[in-house]
């Protein structure tokens, strides 16, 4: 039996022994999350019974604290549901985080398990050997009911990583050099390895798997490597879990080898990731009205760590706001810990409550006509921050930071500071 | 309900065309009826005050790209009978059938489609038929089980059909 993560991920799932790319399974969802903005279809109330309780986490995240009487309805009926079914993972506001981060940092996404939510990002769980996708609202209600659901398995593009990022480039830029460098992955699943994974975070690698969805890929997936057990250790510790390897005779659709100290600050140009980034050099100037860093894909510690280093006893330019989500409590009470949170502050910048709110154009930094954003959050098709006559840039948080004090879309420069590097 | 022959006249949309265009964030304030006003909000303004029930939407590539939010639901209550695309993201295609929205596959769909035309499209005996251009073309067809959603009016009421959802 030879397989690549995701063949025998789905395969131990499904109960087989191996699996073919095309193959459609059907599989038991380990962990199935359901998030405030599901509840307002008006369907998870006419659940009769639910498959199992104890595989069923709710997590408030999109429209939190409610910004509309419609919102504070969906609270509602998540806590009638909590109480009905017997959930007792409820993640209500004030213990609650944009999902994907919280799943991590709760240590409820465990490697070698499958895990459901009606979010595109669901894939960010791929970054702790997780087979996670986005599904639709109706057919998270067939999994709450029967505990199964199916997928294709997807042929995988294997991404083999070879030295060390430099300075102030993280994560973020490795995801723009990708869909920059080989576009979409429609239908396909991304695996990651090689020798330089060592050297890549948890919050890089969660960054990089997030984003997969902005590339059309059905899931993008790590091996649990030391790097992955350790921060295990930590969010979970005593879990029980089988991880999955790919088997050096996998068969893979495409094998890519990423230099990472080859990449630089990457910037998306408006309306789309694929084929649409560029370095920050041949960017020209771009002046910017809001800065954005937040999301499930960049408002970790890491993030805000180094959004504060580079804003530190500097100021957010006049004319710009700079709008910072922790995404979860936990991180937000860490940088507040931390000081992050002050340095933040006191440069100028807003911090807001953890919540999917700016990133999807829906409450705490709306933009408006002819205004233009750059945004370290997980995407940039137009219109999706705001008016469909703002123009949305993406880049990294190191990037978004700078840029908040420059006034237009910079680079940061390395300093005598860490370098970007804890 | 069956799936049966679905005809109407064609929208022809690009590639991308992205679920943040096809249901804006904004959007998702307002309830189902009002949500529908602003689908293809980016790529064709005001296109809902246009469509017919029975129309049908024709797309390029990477037909879906973004959130995981219920476009199909929108479609539907739009009166859209039946997608056509050269390629789908897979969680919008999802997304569609099980919403009881047929979305077909068609690589060559805007060689042979032009805004306007009229088809005929059987969604279970993969064929399409280019009324005004006097074109047929055949496509792959689903599997059974997707039939048997499609056929069902969408997963929910499967699930009410077999007792998962309380009696309304």
């Amino acid at each position: 039996v030879n397989g690549t993560l995701i063949q025998k991920l789905l395969a131990r799932a499904a109960g087989l022994a191996q699996v073919r790319d095309g193959d459609i399974v059907t599989c038991a969802v380990d962990l199935t999350v359901l998030i405030d903005i599901q509840f307002r279809h008006g369907l998870l109330d006419e659940v009769a019974t639910v498959h199992d309780p104890g595989r069923i986490a709710i997590v408030m995240d999109h429209a939190v604290p409610a910004p509309s009487i419609r919102d504070a309805e969906s609270g509602i009926a998540a806590r009638a549901f909590a109480a009905e079914h017997g959930i007792s993972r409820f993640f209500d506001v004030g213990r609650h985080g944009i999902v994907h981060q919280l799943i991590a940092e709760t240590g409820l996404a465990l490697p070698g398990s499958v895990i459901a939510c009606t979010d595109s990002h669901t894939c960010a769980a791929g970054a702790l050997n997780a087979a996670a996708r986005g599904l639709g609202v109706a057919e998270i209600i067939q999994i709450v009911c029967t505990g199964h659901t199916w997928y294709r398995v997807p042929p995988t593009i294997r991404y083999e990583f070879t030295g060390e990022l430099p300075p102030y480039v993280s994560g973020k830029d490795v995801f723009l050099t990708i869909a920059q460098r080989y576009g979409d992955a429609t239908d396909c699943a991304l695996e990651f390895g090689g020798p330089g994974l060592e050297t890549i975070p948890i919050s890089d690698r969660r960054t990089i798997a997030t984003q997969g969805a902005e590339v059309g890929a059905d899931f993008s997936v790590f091996p649990a490597d030391p790097v992955c057990l350790e921060y295990l250790a930590e969010v979970a510790p005593g879990a029980a879990f089988e991880p999955v390897s790919a088997d050096p005779d996998a068969s893979y659709a495409d094998v890519r080898v990423i230099d990472l100290g080859e990449i630089v600050p990457m910037v998306a140009r408006p309306g789309t990731v694929i084929n649409n980034a560029v370095p920050l050099t041949e960017l020209g100037t771009i002046r910017i009205d809001q800065g954005f860093i937040g999301s499930c894909a960049n408002g970790q510690l890491e993030d805000l760590r180094i959004a504060a280093e580079i804003l530190r006893g500097a100021a957010v330019a006049p004319g710009v706001r700079l709008i910072v989500t922790p995404a979860s409590q936990q991180v937000y009470l860490a940088a507040s810990r931390a000081g992050y949170l002050a340095t933040l502050v006191e440069a100028g910048a807003v911090v807001t409550n953890p919540t999917c709110g700016a990133c999807f154009g829906y409450h705490l930094g709306v933009l408006g006509p002819g205004e233009v954003c750059v945004t370290a959050s997980t995407m940039n098709f137009k219109g999706r921050m705001g008016s469909t006559e703002a123009q949305v840039y993406m880049a990294s948080p190191a990037t978004v930071a700078a840029s908040a004090i420059a006034g237009h879309i910079t680079a940061a420069k390395e300093t005598s500071r860490s370098g970007g590097r804890p | 309900m069956s799936i049966g022959i679905v005809h109407g006249r064609a929208w022809v949309f690009g590639d991308e065309v992205n679920t943040d265009d096809m249901y804006p964030g904004f959007a998702m304030r307002l309830p189902v009826a009002e949500a529908v006003q602003h689908l293809f909000s980016v790529s064709r303004p005001g296109w809902a005050r246009e469509v017919q029930p029975g129309d049908i939407v024709v797309a390029g590539r990477r037909f879906g790209l973004g959130s995981s939010r219920p476009v199909a639901q929108l479609l539907r209550e739009a009166g859209v009978s039946c997608l056509i695309a050269e390629q789908y993201n897979s969680l919008f295609l999802r997304n569609c059938i099980n919403y009881g929205l047929p979305a077909v596959t068609v690589p060559n769909a805007r060689e042979i489609i032009a805004d306007g035309d009229i088809l005929q499209v059987d969604v279970a005996g993969g064929a399409l038929v280019n009324l005004s251009r006097a074109i047929s073309a055949e496509f792959d067809k689903f599997p059974d089980f997707i039939l048997g959603i499609l056929s069902s009016g969408g997963i929910i009421e499967q699930l009410r059909g077999s007792g998962y959802l309380k009696k309304r």
